[in-house]
């Protein structure tokens, strides 16, 4: 039975690090968004451990949905539907959250919205502010660097990707170079922040007439010119490592996204995905549409929206349940490599 | 089998020369340190089997598949497996499969991994950016004979 006057969705996310579930109303209010994460396990080894990943999940789901539902003070009787990221991400992970969404879909007789984790980091942007279609969407994080142009709800085009390493990838693993733990990119950015631009590294793909990235000839400047330095006996100074590798990161993502706004206009510009958490990316990119693209509004939605959470899941299931996209059946399975168009 | 490339591109072109050679339920490991050039390797590889997709990092997913060549190619990175155990990610069926599997960090993955593999280990050389020592090792039959072919074409 749908209940008339509100909207509400309860969602899953376990695609990697993060169990997530939450309550959304209406697609865009969170009334709960409940994100147990394991990164305190991870750190320990290194990267991000599915078969660790997965029994996590299974051991907090239960816990999280519990919360979830009391602190939204709602009955399962009162819900409209159940959403879960049924991938891209790691398949033993996103398993856990699919597995949890059916049985309540199944058991309380709710609609089971199936959401691509990347649609869900780019309407994280609806819990901030309401959205106006077309919008352009930097997606930037561990597994993913994509430009995305939201022409109406729902309808993605991709622009761009990248064609080697992600964003937070390149990050993760300079970062193991520089001996920081996983995950890298808090400490990189505070690093950078303290250090100069010295070692003026390559700004892959920059001059090039797409809106493709690269990363992984800068992941090996860096590890080429630690290593120069290793077999002459001398030691770099980490701040400018961090500081140059954090330039020509930003420079790169900020200039493909002013190309890509050049060539299609739109109103608003969505950063998602954990590095949209960067500082240097974002005041890069605050400072370079104010004086190129002034009158486009800049969404960055704030830290705890920004990394893995249910509640986006929510945001994009509300768009897909009023843009009438299918639901799934108890059938569903996870896709790990999932693509967005 | 020991040889050495001098440019980034003829790494890929390794990938290249090995890629008309292979079969279904192949499996190469790739071994050498971040940055020696292991998808480089697999580019050229992919690219020859004719898939047109770009080949991204699995690091991030674990395995990514690629259907659209002549074989399907299941590209795999165990990297993040450091201290953890493969098995329960069920890689033997992509083993036993209709495709290539190529493993790049496969020491994280040792107790799931086939008997019958050719590891080709990339080291870069000593104070150059882009040159590399491979190192081609066949174990069992069918990778003896894959390597065998491969240093015919080789030469």
């Amino acid at each position: 039975m749908i209940n008339k006057q509100r909207e509400l969705i309860l969602a899953f996310e376990s695609s990697c690090d993060e169990t997530s579930v939450a309550v959304i109303e209406n697609g865009h209010r969170i009334l709960s968004n409940i994100i147990a994460t394991q990164i305190k396990s991870h750190q320990r080894f290194g990267g991000v451990v599915p078969e660790v990943a997965s029994r996590h999940h299974v051991e907090q789901v239960l816990n999280c949905t519990k919360l979830a539902m009391a602190e939204a003070e709602v009955d399962y009787e009162d819900l409209t539907a159940v959403a879960v990221t049924y991938g891209p991400g790691l398949v033993g992970s996103l398993l856990i959250g699919i597995c949890a969404a059916k049985a309540i879909s199944f058991a309380h007789h709710l609609p089971l919205i199936p959401v691509n984790h990347l649609a869900g980091h780019i309407y994280a942007a609806q819990l901030i502010t309401p959205l106006s279609y077309p919008f352009m969407a930097l997606v930037v994080s561990g597994g993913h660097t994509e430009l995305v142009l939201v022409n109406e709800p729902n309808e993605y085009q991709l622009l761009g990707e990248t064609r080697d390493d992600a964003a937070g990838e390149a990050y993760d693993k300079i970062g193991r170079v520089l001996g920081i733990t996983y995950p890298a990119g808090k400490e990189v950015d505070a690093l950078a922040h303290q250090g100069q631009d010295t070692f003026n590294f390559p700004r892959a793909m920059l001059d090039e007439d797409n809106l493709d990235f690269s990363f992984s000839g800068l992941k090996s400047a860096f590890i080429n010119t630690v290593h120069h330095a290793d077999q002459l006996g001398e030691t770099l100074d980490r701040k400018d490592l961090a500081a140059s590798f954090q330039a020509s990161v930003s420079d790169v993502l900020v200039g493909k996204t002013m190309r890509a706004l050049a060539e299609h206009p739109v109103k608003q510009l969505v950063v998602a995905g954990g590095v949209a958490a960067n500082q240097g990316l974002r005041e890069k990119l605050t400072a370079t549409l104010a004086i190129e693209q002034p009158a486009i509004e800049l969404i960055i939605p704030p830290l705890r929206l920004c990394g893995d959470n249910a509640a986006m899941i929510g945001a994009a299931a509300s768009v897909q349940l009023a843009t009438k996209a299918p639901f799934a059946d108890l059938s569903l399975n996870a896709v790990p490599s999932l693509d967005l168009v | 089998m020991e040889f050495q490339t001098t440019s980034a591109q003829q790494t890929e072109t390794v990938g290249e020369k090995i890629a008309p050679l292979l079969q279904a339920g192949d499996v190469l490991l790739l071994e050498g340190d971040l940055g020696a050039g292991k998808t480089t390797f697999t580019r050229g590889l992919a690219r020859t089997l004719g898939i047109s997709r770009a080949i991204k990092s699995p690091t991030f997913t674990i395995i990514r598949e690629y259907r659209d060549g002549r074989l399907p190619l299941f590209h795999m990175d165990l990297y993040r497996l450091e201290h953890s155990s493969a098995d329960d990610l069920g890689l033997e069926e992509y083993f036993d499969g209709q495709g290539v599997s190529v493993i790049e960090w496969p020491e994280f993955g040792a107790d799931v991994l086939p008997k019958d593999v050719l590891t080709i280990t990339i080291k870069r050389q000593s104070m150059s950016d882009e040159g590399r020592q491979f190192t081609l090792v066949a174990q069992g039959p069918r990778s003896e004979a894959l390597l065998a072919q491969f240093k015919e074409r080789w030469i």
